[in-house]
């Protein structure tokens, strides 16, 4: 059977790998919903409050982003637009040239590997080092991060451990808390060499331009005490109207990514330090940056701009649970990469047009989504497009006797009935090979065939009744 | 980049032009929607200490007992705010050694920082910093462990509080706890770039 590229990078991935990734993304998810759970009585009500904020943002970007240009500009700090990954990269080199800089420490930012910025740099002789510690082992071995909070989920100690020693950072050791303390004290002093810090921003303020940045680690904070030079990349879908709408999104955004009530660390920055203040930057830069995201704004699929990057999409995803990051080849992995890396490709969809399809539709990524994003509609808005534009699909699976069924809907109700015997037969005497050969190996949940055309009589019926759109 | 400007604006305006109509900024009560169910709500500085406990930090009683905890530790080498010192200064014995300027050259050196805090807030245990009040940046994150001293009146309730008392200052950091990461198979670690061990403790 031909396979589509995100199931062929599943299956090269190795056991280790897979379990590592599986095992941390369900601990991950089950974490951050009991969190949840326990401190609200009702979370959903937060989720879609707060979607549709981002909705509002999304919608009137063309007002919110002058008014946030306009503050950043009365705080003392410097806008710079860039519309394409190669004007991002272009804006910093030249911020950076400008103060004669040639070290910048980087703080985690998604916007950045996007526009490839670290070997930019680097090729122009600059050197540009990842602080995060999971992006600080990715960059020393020339890896790429599987995750967007955990990048380092798909490796172990024992791989960091090695990769510390060939590095000259201290003889194996692959105790965590040993890991830990050498890239502190390699990182300090590297901060502290810098000429510039680079970060990202979870949300920048329309009403006072505050740019807000959060890490758990303290990387930013030391990008900002340690160096002169602020430079923040922030995609152009980043704003939050008002200051008291961070209460709700910091609350929110902890609890989706790390399971935690607020992460360590929530830095919120108007400009350059403050008069008599010996540490931090004297100049503050904001590059706002399109790459591929007015695209995405124009397309059926804006929704997907209201994403705040928590990753608990990923985590409880089981295609992603299975594939690990790597296998979407992208920057943004997981249910919000399916949607997202086609579309930022632009004219060059097709090339990343199988990874909408990865994906059971089984509705888990929209029920975490912090920001209520409808994901598994937009996946099935992307797989239409791909038709329409006559995208051609390596690895469709053959769906011949599914076809048969679904375009009968009679043959349909007498299978979901039959399969209900599987529930009763013994494995060996299940009567699909396939099937027969996979049950060998593991359990087959008991079929419940029919449950889904109860639930969309039920649903059809509850819209009948006012509510259309999904919110 | 001034035509950049000019290009992503165009291409924003030309995507939401076909829209029919745009999402409204929804009404809410920051207060209703956020209220979550807190164990110690009516006392907010044990709310305070227990949220700041569950993370690993803690609060000290005085100055004194300040002093007796940085030593148990074997912390004796540090950095305070010239403005605290005096005050803290003479609770502390001639086994420390205090400097009142963080010299960056030294980094390694300084076992514990003293700084003031702007405030905290009693709902997550954080501490707040800002530029106004912190005497170094490098001070209050760079060693390993860091004491903020702060005033008893500006213990705010939650975090909406705390947000409206955003202020103009460049910047603002809330620290919950000493810093950390899980990168390394989910393990959880303390003390990675900054402080590893997070005290508060306040004066009137
Ligand atoms: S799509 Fe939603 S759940 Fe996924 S990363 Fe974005 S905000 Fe988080």
């Amino acid at each position: 059977m031909r396979t589509q590229p995100i199931d062929q990078a599943a299956a090269a991935l190795p056991a280790e790998t897979r379990a590592a990734v599986y095992g941390g993304s369900k601990v991950q998810h089950e974490k951050g919903r009991k969190l949840l759970f326990d401190h609200y009585g009702d979370p959903n009500r937060l989720r879609k409050l707060a979607g549709e904020i981002k909705r509002h943002v999304v919608e009137n970007l063309d007002t919110l982003l002058p008014a946030v240009e306009a503050r950043l500009m009365a705080n003392g700090a410097t806008v710079h637009w860039a519309a394409t990954a190669e004007a991002a990269c272009e804006a910093v080199h030249s911020i950076l040239k400008a103060r004669g800089a040639t070290k910048l420490v980087k703080s985690k930012t998604m916007v950045s590997e996007e526009i490839g910025l670290a070997d930019y740099l680097e090729k122009r002789g600059i050197e540009a080092l990842e602080t995060d510690l999971g992006e600080f082992i990715v960059q020393l071995d020339h890896d790429q991060p599987s995750h967007i909070i955990a990048p380092i989920r798909h490796k172990n100690r024992r791989q960091i451990a090695e990769l510390f020693e060939r590095n000259g950072l201290g003889a194996y050791d692959d105790e965590p808390a040993v890991i830990t303390k050498r890239a502190r004290q390699f990182l300090r002093h590297k901060y502290l060499g810098a000429d510039a810090g680079l970060t990202g921003a979870n949300f920048v303020v329309a009403e006072s331009g505050r740019i807000v940045v959060v890490t758990n680690e303290g990387n930013s904070r030391f990008c900002l005490a340690a160096t002169r030079c602020h430079i923040a990349l922030v995609g152009i879908e980043k704003i939050l109207p008002r200051d008291r709408d961070l209460a709700l999104f910091l609350n929110l955004l902890a609890r989706s990514a790390t399971a935690q009530q607020l992460s360590v660390y929530n830095e919120f920055i108007l400009g350059p330090r403050a008069p008599g203040q010996p540490d931090g930057p004297e100049e503050t830069h904001v590059v706002l940056v399109d790459n591929g995201r007015t695209e995405v704004l124009a397309s059926e699929c804006r929704d997907i701009l209201r994403c705040i990057r928590c990753g608990a999409c990923l985590n409880v995803c089981p295609v992603y649970r299975q594939a690990g990051g790597h296998a979407y080849r992208s920057v943004y992995p997981g249910p919000v990469g399916a949607v997202l890396s086609p579309l930022l490709l632009g004219k060059r969809f097709p090339e990343k047009a199988d990874l909408p399809k990865a994906s059971s539709l089984c509705g888990a990524c929209n029920e975490v989504c912090p920001v209520n994003i409808p994901i598994p509609d937009l996946l099935l808005r992307l797989r239409d497009r791909a038709h329409v534009e006559g995208v051609p699909s390596p690895g469709t699976p053959p769906m011949g006797m599914w076809a048969l069924l679904a375009t009968r809907p009679a043959a349909w109700r007498a299978a979901l009935a039959g399969g209900r015997i599987l529930n009763l037969l013994p494995t060996r005497l299940i009567p699909i090979p396939a099937l027969r050969a996979w049950q060998l190996k593991r359990d087959l949940p008991p079929w419940r065939g029919g449950k889904f055309r109860k639930w969309l009589k039920m649903r059809r019926k509850q819209q009948g009744r006012g509510q259309s759109r999904p919110q | 980049m001034a035509n950049d400007r000019e290009t992503i604006m165009a291409k924003v305006r030309g995507a939401l032009a076909p829209l029919k109509g745009r999402a409204r900024m929804p009404d809410y009560d920051g207060g209703i929607e956020l209220a979550r169910k807190r164990a110690n709500a009516a006392d907010p500085m044990a709310e305070f200490a227990e949220r700041l406990g569950a993370v690993n930090g803690e609060v000290v009683a005085d100055p004194a007992a300040l002093a007796a905890t940085l030593r148990t530790r074997g912390w004796t080498r540090g950095y305070c705010d010239p403005a605290l010192w005096p005050r803290i200064g003479p609770h502390f014995g001639a086994d420390f050694t205090v400097e009142t300027r963080f010299d960056r050259s030294r980094v390694d050196d300084y076992q514990f920082g003293i700084t003031r805090g702007a405030g905290a807030i009693a709902e997550t245990g954080t501490i707040i910093l800002n530029d106004a009040t912190t005497s170094s940046r490098l001070g209050a994150l760079a060693s390993w462990a860091h004491v903020a001293v702060i005033s008893r009146g500006s213990l705010y309730s939650d975090l909406s509080e705390a947000v409206a008392a955003l202020g103009q200052d460049p910047n603002v950091v809330w620290c919950t706890g000493p810093s950390k990461t899980a990168d390394v198979e989910g393990i959880l670690i303390e003390g990675v770039h900054g402080p590893g061990a997070q005290i508060a403790l306040f004066v009137d």
